[in-house]
């Protein structure tokens, strides 16, 4: 939040969708989102399809290897890539997972947790998408405060008036 | 000396932006902020940063992996 009077030569705006729900892919959305508040551009978010559960009150998310060849994780001072066979076995995603968590942390990359704090306090607007809250049978009760409910034409009229729009 | 410091040491993108930006919100207008960051990558966020904000970036120096930018408040 800014303080009264301070400057604001950047009154710009960014709407951005998020359509992922993965621990690695929830990272783009709330970096851009929280920078570009940082740089008193005004943000949005649309939460839509496997993105609604960011908006969790509890978030449990998790990465899978599998059917991702580019996903290189440093082990034993190499890179490791998994084969999707080994990765389809049960528990290699949550090993993963934690080996990702653990990686996060060592390296002083903030938790999505910090990320989606950082974006409500610095105003972002989070948009839950109605359609995918009725559709996988979301409760709006289970998730956090202070979003909004809204379609496709809420999410376009916020991009009708930025000057960004990211899909992710 | 700086009216405030913030220590992001340690911390990874885009924390260091993050935090300077609450930091600078509590040093009075044309006060300064020192921050120090171990992350190479603040280098050229914060210079993109204090041009995008109208913030001053009055010096940036590096001692031994350590970075330390020192931003004027816009007044």
């Amino acid at each position: 939040m800014d303080t009264a009077g301070q400057q604001k030569p950047n009154a710009k705006s960014m709407s951005i969708i998020v359509t992922k729900g993965t621990l690695d892919w929830a990272y783009p959305p709330f970096i851009l989102a929280t920078t570009a508040a940082a740089m008193d551009v005004k943000v949005s978010m649309f939460f839509t399809f496997y993105g609604l559960p960011l908006l969790k009150k509890k978030l449990d998310l998790q990465i899978s290897p599998l059917g991702k060849p580019d996903m290189a994780m440093p082990m034993m001072g190499m890179h490791m890539k998994m084969p999707n066979l080994v990765a389809a076995i049960p528990g290699v995603n949550a090993a993963a997972t934690t080996m990702m968590k653990n990686l996060i942390k060592k390296k002083g990359v903030a938790s999505i947790e910090d990320l989606r704090e950082a974006a409500v306090d610095s105003d972002v607007e989070f948009i839950a998408c109605q359609m995918t809250l009725d559709l996988f049978e979301f409760d709006k009760k289970d998730m956090i405060d202070g979003i909004k409910l809204g379609g496709a034409a809420t999410y376009m009229e916020r991009a009708l008036e930025s000057d960004i729009n990211l899909f992710i | 000396m700086a009216d405030k410091t913030l220590d992001a040491k340690g911390l990874n993108c885009p924390l260091p932006i993050l935090k300077a930006k609450k930091a600078i919100g509590e040093v009075p207008m044309g006060g300064t902020l020192e921050i120090l960051a171990t992350d190479p990558g603040s280098v050229a966020d914060f210079e993109a940063f204090a041009r995008q904000t109208g913030h001053t970036l009055m010096e940036s120096t590096q001692d031994g992996g350590v970075y330390r930018f020192l931003i004027q408040r816009a007044a």
